[in-house]
C-alpha cells in the first residue's frame, strides 16, 4: 500500500464532501419557504423581512450564498439553528456520538452472529443448516426496521416487561439502565445487517472452497478444519470488510428510523426534527456530517483491506 | 423461453418467488373487486374484532375490515414501488452504460460523483426530497427513483465494462457508429439480464422505503389504506388487538420476500454455471 494510494483516497473524501455540499445546498434552494419568513413568522412586517434578508445575505446571487456558506463550514462554523438559535455543529456532533454508540454496538452484534452463520451455511451447503440460515436471512430482509421495532416493543417491553420500551439513558449516568435501553434498538438495527452479511459471507466462502488452491491443500492431506481456518477463511472474510463498510449507508438510514421510534436523541432524530421544522442550517449540517461519517468509514475500510491483502497494489 | 421458465421454476427460490409475485400481481389487479367491504367505512360497533367468517382478518381501531384495506392498499404500496424502481433503474442503467462506454477520465469523474451521492443514505435522501417538494405520492416516487439511481449506475457500469471489451462493440466502433447508437443498441441490450435481477430485488427495498416514508408521516396520508401507514396507525392500538399491526406487516413481508426470492431465482436461471 503506497502513500500515493492513501493520498488518492483522501482526495476522494474531499471530492465526496464537495459534491454532498452542492447537493445539500441545491436541495435547500428549491425549498418553497423563505428562511426570513421562517425566522420572523408569518406576521412579520415587510421592512423587517427585507432587513433580515439583507442581513442573512439572501439577496446575493445563489453562487455567492453557496461560497459564503462553504467558507463558514470550512472554518468549522456549520451555522445557527433557525428553530433553537443554537449553533448546529456542536449539537449535531453530540447527537452523532450517541448514534455512533448505537451503530458500533449493532455492527459488533452483527459480526458476532453473521460470520459464524455464513460459515456454517457455506460448509454445510445444501444441508439443513444451510436452509435454516437462508430462512433467517430472508426473514431479516422481509421486514422494514419500523415493523421489527414496533413488534419488538410490543413483545419484549409491553407484554413480557423484560426491557424498557423507549428512551435513552447515558451510560455514564447509569450503566445498567443505559444498556437495557440500548438492547432493543441494537437488535432491531442488526437484523437486516445480519441477513445481508451472512449471505455475503456464505457466497464468498462457497466460491473460495471451489478454488484450485483449496483442492490442492486438501489433496496434500491437510484436514478440512485446518484448510478452512488457514486458507479459506482468510480469503473469504476479506471482502466482508468492504461489504460491512458499504452497509454503513443502510445502517445510518436504519438509525434514523430506530432513533425516532425508541426516542434516542441521536443524529437521526435531530435530522427528522430539523426536516419537519424545515430548519435549513440543521438539515445541511446533519446531512454533511452523515455523509462525512460514511466516507470516513469507507476510507478506513479500504485502507484496512489494502493493508490486510498484500496482493492489492494500488498506485 | 420455455426452457428458461423451467429452469426458474426448478429452484425452490424461483418457484416460491414466482408464486408470491403472481399472488401480489393478482391482488394489485383485482384487489378492489375482491374486497368484501369499503376500506374507509367506519363501523364503531365492530372495532377490534378478531378473525371471523364475516371479517377474515378482523377489524381495526375504527371497525374497518383489515382484509379489504390490505387488498386495496396493495396498489398504493406495490405499484409505486415497482414504478420507482423502474425509473431509478432506467436512469442508473443509462448513466452506468455511458460511463463504461466513455471510459478514462470521464468514467472516473462520473463514478466518483456517483460514490459521493451514495454517501447520503437513501432513506435520508428520500426524506429530504419528499419534505422539501411536499409530501405527495408523485414526489415520493421521484425521491425513491433518485435514491436508487446511483446504486444501479454502479452495478450497470461493472457489467457494461465487460461488455465494452466484446468484439461486437469494437466492430461497431470500427464501423463508425455514433456513441449514442453503440450505447443504446449494442451495449444496453447485453447488460439487461443482471440489471433485471438487481431490479427485482430492489423492488422489495422500494416497498420498505415507501412504507417507511408513510410511517414517518411523509408518504400516504390517512385514511389511505397504504400498508406502512396502517402499521404506523396500529402502533397506538396494538395493545387492544395485535392483528391491526400484524396483518399489514405480513403483507409487506410477503411482497419483500416474494421479490427477493424471484430475484435470486432469476439470477440462478440466468447463470446456469452456479
Amino acid at each position: 500500500m503506497s502513500p500515493n494510494y492513501v493520498a488518492k483516497r483522501l482526495v476522494m473524501i474531499v471530492y465526496t464532501l464537495f459534491i454532498v455540499s452542492l447537493i445539500v445546498f441545491a436541495i435547500t434552494q428549491v425549498l418553497p419557504a423563505d428562511a426570513a419568513v421562517m425566522m420572523l413568522g408569518e406576521n412579520a412586517t415587510q421592512e423587517a423581512l427585507a432587513a433580515l434578508r439583507e442581513n442573512m445575505g439572501l439577496n446575493a446571487p445563489v453562487w455567492q450564498q453557496y461560497a459564503s456558506w462553504l467558507g463558514h463550514v470550512l472554518r468549522g462554523d456549520l451555522g445557527t439553528s433557525l428553530r433553537t438559535g443554537q449553533p448546529v455543529g456542536p449539537v449535531m456532533l453530540e447527537a452523532l456520538g450517541r448514534s455512533l454508540l448505537l451503530a458500533f454496538l449493532s455492527i459488533g452484534l452483527m459480526l458476532v452472529l453473521a460470520i459464524p452463520l455464513g460459515i456454517i451455511a457455506a460448509v454445510r451447503r445444501g444441508k439443513i443448516a444451510d436452509m435454516i440460515v437462508s430462512l433467517i436471512s430472508y426473514a431479516g430482509v422481509a421486514l422494514p426496521e419500523f415493523v421489527t421495532a414496533t413488534v419488538a416493543v410490543l413483545v419484549f417491553a409491553d407484554l413480557m416487561k423484560w426491557l424498557p420500551p423507549t428512551g435513552y439513558v447515558p451510560l455514564t449516568e447509569n450503566f445498567t439502565s443505559g444498556i437495557a435501553h440500548l438492547v432493543l434498538p441494537v437488535c432491531v438495527i442488526s437484523v437486516i445487517l445480519i441477513a445481508h452479511v451472512s449471505r455475503m459471507v456464505r457466497s464468498e466462502l462457497v466460491d473460495v472452497l471451489h478454488t484450485d488452491y483449496i483442492r490442492a491443500a486438501r489433496l496434500k492431506g491437510i484436514s478440512r478444519g485446518t484448510v478452512l481456518r488457514r486458507h479459506a477463511l482468510r480469503n473469504a472474510l476479506l471482502p466482508t470488510i468492504t461489504i460491512v463498510a458499504l452497509d454503513v449507508g443502510y445502517l445510518l438510514g436504519g438509525v434514523i428510523v430506530v432513533e425516532e421510534i425508541f426516542a434516542i436523541p441521536g443524529i437521526g432524530r435531530q435530522l427528522i426534527v430539523a426536516i419537519q421544522a424545515r430548519d435549513l442550517p440543521a438539515i445541511q449540517a446533519g446531512v454533511l456530517i452523515m455523509a462525512a461519517t460514511y466516507s470516513i468509514v469507507n476510507f478506513i475500510a479500504d485502507i484496512l483491506y489494502a493493508w490486510l491483502d498484500k496482493r492489492i497494489q494500488y498506485d | 423461453m420455455t426452457d428458461f421458465v423451467k429452469r426458474l421454476l426448478r429452484t425452490p427460490q424461483g418457484a416460491i418467488g414466482v408464486f408470491l409475485v403472481l399472488l401480489v400481481l393478482v391482488v394489485v389487479l383485482l384487489g378492489p373487486m375482491l374486497a368484501p367491504y369499503d376500506p374507509e367505512t367506519l363501523s364503531p360497533l365492530a372495532r377490534y374484532k378478531g378473525p371471523s367468517p364475516a371479517y377474515w382478518l378482523g377489524t381495526d381501531q375504527y371497525g374497518r375490515d383489515i382484509f379489504s384495506r390490505l387488498l386495496i392498499g396493495a396498489r398504493a404500496t406495490v405499484v409505486m414501488a415497482v414504478l420507482a424502481t423502474i425509473a431509478g433503474t432506467l436512469i442508473g442503467a443509462f448513466i452506468g452504460t455511458t460511463s463504461a462506454f466513455l471510459g478514462g477520465r470521464a468514467d472516473e469523474l462520473i463514478m466518483r460523483t456517483i460514490d459521493a451521492v451514495m454517501s447520503i443514505p437513501s432513506l435520508l435522501f428520500a426524506l429530504l426530497v419528499v419534505n422539501l417538494l411536499g409530501s405527495s405520492t408523485v414526489n415520493a416516487l421521484i425521491a425513491v427513483a433518485i435514491a436508487f439511481a446511483p446504486g444501479m449506475a454502479r452495478i450497470t457500469r461493472s457489467v457494461a465494462l465487460s461488455v465494452r471489451k466484446q468484439d461486437y462493440v469494437n466492430a461497431a466502433v470500427a464501423r463508425g457508429e455514433s456513441s449514442g447508437y453503440i450505447i443504446l443498441r449494442e451495449m444496453l441490450p447485453n447488460v439487461i439480464a443482471p440489471i433485471i435481477v438487481e431490479m427485482t430485488i430492489r423492488v422489495s427495498f422500494a416497498v420498505m422505503l415507501f412504507a417507511t416514508l408513510s410511517f414517518l408521516g411523509l408518504g400516504a396520508q390517512p385514511p389511505a389504506a397504504e400498508w406502512g401507514l396502517m402499521v404506523s396507525e396500529a402502533r397506538r392500538y396494538m395493545h387492544l388487538s395485535a392483528g391491526i399491526l400484524i396483518w399489514p406487516s405480513v403483507a409487506i413481508a410477503i411482497v419483500a420476500v416474494g421479490f427477493n426470492l424471484l430475484g435470486d431465482g432469476l439470477r440462478d436461471a440466468l447463470n446456469p454455471r452456479t
